[in-house]
């Protein structure tokens, strides 16, 4: 590679001052990500807005309301049935999170650090249901649910989620770095296979699992085709369902659409705010280790 | 390690030895989830192909066996083959531009050291929340006639129409309105929601690269744009591969935002928008043609088998740190 002269100052000044940056470059970099800032967070801003704005002044694309009105969130939490789907979704959610949590957890640890035939075979079985998309999974678990007596039930929106294979694979990388010296000193000293499990191996993948309780959690709380097809009756739709139905039997009501959609999103973008740094970091560890 | 704890032990005493008596407990752990997955997961996605070959009817015993007819059938289904070529196009315009995004602000971020972490959480914000619900605000910014992207437009136009520089000025678009527009408007949703995920990816392969790479071949007198080529991206590679197959295996299932978008004219104008996924859904639980529905998730299902296979054979490589 031949050598450009004239980048060499550049790279004197770096070993001088290696903390700071040519600070043309850097402001360059700041302007840029706060304009990708304002682009990404304005959506959220004009919902908010807009679900403040009384029905008259809706359409009049004003960018803060002129009179603030809580008339649209009181009319959506009290003639709808946002609550009811807000609780459905709550129980749907906890239940598949705490579900994949410990079975996750529990297929990864035993696929792991423990011995027994068909290990590898079983691990394979796993991963390759990765492969099929949910679509190809509706239809059998429609017809099924059907045959059981499962539609418009928690277990119907729920079972689905029960044990994600990703986080087999994430709880079975983590296992994986665990020394195996540890337990078999542990199995020594009398403790059972379970308590192996769940005394001295949980404690020691706590990161892994609270990325993977945060990503179930969201996961859940999203899901849209599955619990579309399977709660029928209003009262057991979860909230990406209800707020979709909602939204479309209120035409452009757009007040109270957007204060529908705030009262969907807000809950999750607080909640992300607060483990902000747990959520990137489970993205990183899914990404990386995954 | 393992020698001595295969010595039998107290645990002789009952007749199994340590190794049985672990292979055992293992199976009773493994209960649950393998049947959980056998019968939940496996078996499903077999019965899919075996639907596939039937008629629909709620009584099983009636469901008339059609064999490979309904994949026939595909052939000469113009809104099938409207679904996957628009299926295709989502991917061809979302994946490459996650990508590129992804990557640039991944590498904007690295470059500074303020407010990295808040920018990094106004980037990845929109990943988290439910898309069913930003796609009705996205669904209503871009109103013809009520939305504020086009109320900008005017605004746009009536500002430099007063400075009397009218090369400036833009009409009002018809975005999901249009036939030619509404793919493009919804990918763009797309692509704002998922791009905080292939920022927070990239931005963790980069601080993964060894800084001295940078500085030496600086030494050597490499531009910015050799840094980027024969750095940056090779050692990148095992993300870039990640978030390729991640992106595009999402952007090939696309459901929530094209129904929620437009939700009245869900597929959009002239079916513009219409998905593999969501023209599977209209057939199985509109028409309930069930049978025909399970072989059109059949064909996504190798379409995203092949597509996948592609990507790992021709954009993996592997590379040497």
């Amino acid at each position: 590679m031949a050598i450009q002269v004239d980048r060499l100052p550049d790279v004197n000044r770096r070993t001088q001052e290696p903390r700071k940056r040519p600070s043309g470059g850097s402001i360059l970099a700041y302007i840029l990500l706060a304009l990708g800032s304002i682009v990404m967070f304005f959506p959220f801003l004009w919902m908010l807005l807009s679900s403040f704005k009384d029905i008259r002044e809706i359409l009049d694309i004003n960018f803060f309301p002129q009179t603030w009105t809580l008339a649209n969130y009181r009319e959506v939490i009290f003639d709808t049935r946002f609550p009811r789907w807000f609780f459905n979704s709550m129980v749907v959610a906890l239940a598949t999170t705490l579900s994949g949590l410990f079975f996750c957890s529990l297929i990864g640890y035993t696929l792991t650090r423990m011995r027994f035939p068909g290990r590898q075979v079983i691990f394979i079985l796993i991963l390759s249901t990765l492969m099929v998309p949910t679509e190809m999974l509706v239809i059998p678990w429609f017809v099924m649910s059907s045959d059981f007596g499962w539609i418009n039930t928690f277990w119907g929106i729920a079972f689905p989620g029960l044990m994600p294979a990703f986080g087999v694979f994430l709880m079975r990388q983590f296992f994986q770095t665990l020394p195996r010296d540890l337990f078999d000193a542990a199995r020594v000293d009398g403790i059972g296979e379970f308590g192996l499990f769940w005394r001295i191996g949980l404690p020691l993948v706590k990161p892994a699992l609270a990325a993977l309780g945060i990503f179930a959690f969201i996961g859940n709380w999203s899901a849209f085709l599955w619990p579309l097809i399977i709660a029928k009756s209003a009262s057991m739709r979860t909230i990406p369902v209800g707020i979709a139905l909602f939204s479309g039997e209120a035409g452009t009501a757009w007040n109270l659409i957007m204060a529908a959609n705030a009262l969907a999103i807000i809950p999750v973008l607080l909640v992300f705010f607060v483990f902000q740094k747990q959520i990137i970091e489970g993205v990183v560890l899914t990404g990386t280790k995954g | 390690m393992q020698q001595g704890l295969e010595q039998p032990t107290a645990h002789a005493r009952t007749g199994i030895s340590l190794a049985r008596r672990e292979a055992i407990w293992a199976y009773i752990f493994l209960a649950v989830p393998l049947a959980f997955y056998l019968g939940l997961r496996i078996w499903p996605a077999f019965q899919s192909f075996y639907l596939s070959l039937f008629s629909w009817h709620v009584d099983a015993a009636q469901r008339e066996f059609l064999g490979a007819q309904q994949y026939g059938q595909m052939l000469s289904d113009p809104k099938l083959h409207r679904a996957l070529l628009n299926t295709l196009l989502y991917t061809a315009i979302i994946v490459p531009a996650q990508l590129a995004l992804g990557l640039g602000i991944a590498m904007l971020l690295n470059s500074v050291e303020k407010f990295q972490p808040l920018f990094r959480a106004i980037y990845f914000a929109p990943y988290v929340t439910p898309a069913a619900a930003v796609a009705w605000v996205w669904g209503w910014m871009y109103s013809v006639n009520f939305g504020v992207i086009n109320n900008a437009i005017i605004e746009w136009g009536i500002f430099w129409e007063r400075l009397g520089v009218n090369f400036l000025t833009v009409d009002p678009q018809p975005f999901l309105t249009s036939p030619k527009q509404a793919l493009a408007a919804v990918a763009v949703v797309v692509i704002w929601q998922n791009l905080g995920f292939q920022v927070v990816i990239f931005l963790a392969g980069l601080k993964g690269v060894p800084k001295m790479f940078y500085e030496a071949a600086r030494i050597d007198g490499a531009n910015r744009w050799q840094l980027f080529k024969s750095i940056t991206i090779p050692l990148l590679n095992p993300v870039i591969v990640f978030s390729l197959i991640i992106s595009t295996i999402a952007s090939l299932q696309l459901f929530d935002q094209v129904v929620n978008i437009n939700f009245t004219d869900q597929g959009g104008p002239l079916n513009s928008t219409l998905t593999i996924a969501l023209y599977m859904y209209q057939e199985a639980f509109s028409r309930f043609r069930l049978g025909y529905a399970a072989a059109i998730t059949v064909l996504l299902f190798g379409l995203i088998l092949i597509v996948t296979l592609l990507q790992l054979k021709f954009a993996s490589r592997s590379v040497e740190y």
